[in-house]
């Protein structure tokens, strides 16, 4: 009898112990994350290395006299748009070169670690796939666009006063640079674009990390071959292209719903582009596109969770 | 109290089942392993070994009954996987991986990771902590994946042909450490490999494996009582077969025989005898089908 209720109390401690001795999930999600980095250091190099490119072009642009007279000949807001350029190039590559690597970490980061095995490494780790799986999705959730803000506004505190001193030492008006470039104000639009840059893109995110779980071979093939062939019978059953602008609509990007009136005509000269995060929150292709997303997510833990090394 | 949450029992399983559509790669097997026990599960290729495994790491689902450290593997993997590791095969850390990284992002998520273990068992080795998985050698790949799981303190640790394709001294050491560094008798361990010969003296238990099915399960002082191996000479060969023999093989002119539950007074005579080493045991029971069912002398 006391041997019986010894043996009860010793494994009640042991189930306790074990449930305490559980790290907190925060903690290991973070070192999911940073496991990530470690494995895809493009992450954060390639929108260094873009934003590194954006910087030599400016400083040649600098160096070269030609275009500085003609500028200070313009009118005020064709010299503010004109000045503006290269903060919107900056801009524009970091933010598309960090898409791109996110497209393929999303194709790559679940199919790799099955082709080389790894996968049976990651499994004998008390994470669980659905930890594993929110980990990999933060990357180009977050991380990625987290990376371009930082990168970004980097690149244009840096250029921003090489500008500005190169014009002073040209004996221009070195101050009014200050007025025409707001960046404090830029950065909030760009944070505001990438935020809902990525919840637009999270279905597509999603469709990637389904097939790079799923495919034995080719995921890039898995990935885009379907969509050709569905908008091909589409065509050519129904003579109609539904499908197609569908993932026009999508690829295109969320500043269609984000922003007033996008895109702007040049025609009328330079302007800020005004947010509409009322119009964006409460567009249908936005929840559709997380509920798809969702369900993309879902289907990629259940397959974390039975597929086995390729 | 259920049976299942006997906290001595380490594995249980009844009618563990699974098949990939129309292979059966496990036909409904019964196991009890007991806490602090070494076992080698050994099998041909295909027998169901890997399968198995995976069966009790929660890596496929399955059919029939399994109990783990009394928890459903499938079901309840996570939390299980605090208290089981696995070296599910040799070379699968990742090789962009750098040493400094790997004992990082252990220490990181798993709490029963002691790091200083493993930085010790490290410092007996070649290996630098800046190099990358890909740049060590495959033996070293090995010590550095033992180095991890070792400072785990885990309760079951699964070795599914951790020494494969590795030479003769990193084998050697990687069973040595293993026994001397790590078992403590409260752990389990569960091993499959080739190289029969290599583990025999680690063992405690030993279970044959062939086509899904559990063809021997005994403990190795079982398998000592048990099987006896006698070497006859040309002129009492014929003797010696009249005892049915359960295996016969031709060695240095002389005939070796394996005799299950043989009387050894009555084959003293009939020429040398010796217990039989686990690879000749293994290709008697598997390479014969004619022999009895297993389990009669099972724990």
């Amino acid at each position: 009898m006391s041997t019986q209720s010894n043996t009860m109390a010793d494994t009640a401690s042991a189930t306790q112990d074990t449930a305490s001795s559980a790290f907190p999930s925060t903690r290991i999600f973070a070192w999911s994350v940073r496991r990530e980095l470690w494995e895809y250091r493009s992450t954060w190099i390639a929108p260094l290395a873009a934003a590194g490119f954006v910087m030599l072009g400016f400083v040649i642009s600098l160096v070269r006299i030609s275009g500085v007279h003609m500028i200070t000949n313009l009118p005020p807001d064709k010299q503010m748009a004109l000045r503006l350029v290269p903060y919107g190039i900056a801009m524009a590559a970091v933010t598309i070169t960090s898409v791109i690597v996110g497209i393929s970490y999303c194709l790559g980061t679940l199919y790799n670690e099955r082709r080389d095995r790894s996968i049976l490494f990651w499994k004998s780790m008390p994470v669980s796939d659905l930890m594993t799986v929110l980990a990999k999705a933060s990357v180009p959730m977050i991380v990625l666009p987290l990376i371009a803000f930082v990168v970004i506004c980097a690149t244009q505190l840096i250029m921003l006063p090489l500008h500005a001193a190169t014009l002073a030492a040209r004996g221009q008006d070195a101050g009014s640079l200050f007025v025409q470039v707001p960046l404090l104000r830029s950065w909030l639009l760009l944070f505001y674009s990438l935020v809902t840059l990525a919840l637009w893109y999270a279905p597509i995110y999603g469709w990637l990390f389904m097939l790079s779980s799923w495919v034995k071979r080719g995921p890039f093939l898995w990935a885009v071959l379907p969509v050709v062939a569905i908008s091909v019978v589409e065509q050519i059953a129904f003579n109609t292209s539904y499908f197609v602008d569908l993932v026009k609509y999508r690829l295109g990007g969320s500043f269609h719903e984000a922003f007033v009136d996008f895109p702007h005509h040049h025609s009328m000269g330079f302007q800020w582009p005004t947010p509409d995060p009322v119009r964006f929150f409460s567009s249908p292709g936005l929840w559709l596109g997380l509920v798809v997303a969702v369900f993309f997510f879902g289907v990629t833990v259940w397959m974390r969770r039975r597929r086995e090394p390729v | 109290m259920p049976e299942s949450t006997n906290p001595m029992l380490s594995i249980e399983a009844k009618g563990l089942r699974k098949s990939f559509r129309s292979t059966v790669a496990l036909a409904g097997i019964d196991l009890r392993i007991e806490s602090g026990r070494i076992l080698g599960l050994i099998g041909p290729n295909g027998a169901g070994k890997s399968t198995a495994l995976n069966a009790i790491l929660g890596l496929i689902p399955y059919e029939g009954e399994l109990k783990v450290l009394g928890r459903d593997p499938w079901t309840d993997r996570d939390a299980l996987m605090r208290d089981v590791c696995f070296i599910a095969d040799v070379a699968v850390l990742p090789r962009w991986m750098t040493v400094a990284q790997s004992l990082d992002y252990v220490d990181g998520v798993h709490p029963r990771f002691d790091r200083a273990k493993a930085e010790e068992f490290l410092g007996r080795t070649n290996i630098k902590r800046s190099s990358r998985v890909r740049e060590l050698s495959k033996g070293m790949v090995t010590q550095l994946h033992l180095a991890l799981i070792m400072a785990i303190d885990a309760r079951l640790l699964i070795l599914d042909e951790p020494t494969l394709g590795l030479d003769i001294l990193y084998r050697k050491q990687f069973y040595d450490s293993l026994l001397n560094d790590y078992f403590d008798h409260s752990r389990t361990i569960v091993v499959t490999t080739h190289q029969v010969e290599e583990v025999q003296h680690i063992l405690t238990d030993l279970m044959f494996i062939n086509r899904g099915k559990i063809v021997l399960d005994c403990t190795m002082e079982a398998v000592e009582a048990r099987y006896t191996e006698l070497a006859s000479p040309p002129d009492q060969a014929a003797a010696a077969r009249a005892l049915k023999p359960i295996y016969e093989r031709q060695a240095f002119g002389r005939t070796v025989f394996l005799f299950d539950s043989a009387d050894r007074a009555q084959l003293a005579p009939l020429g040398e005898i010796r217990t039989p080493n686990i690879s000749d045991l293994f290709v008697a029971v598997i390479g014969n089908p004619t022999v009895q069912e297993p389990g009669s002398l099972a724990a």
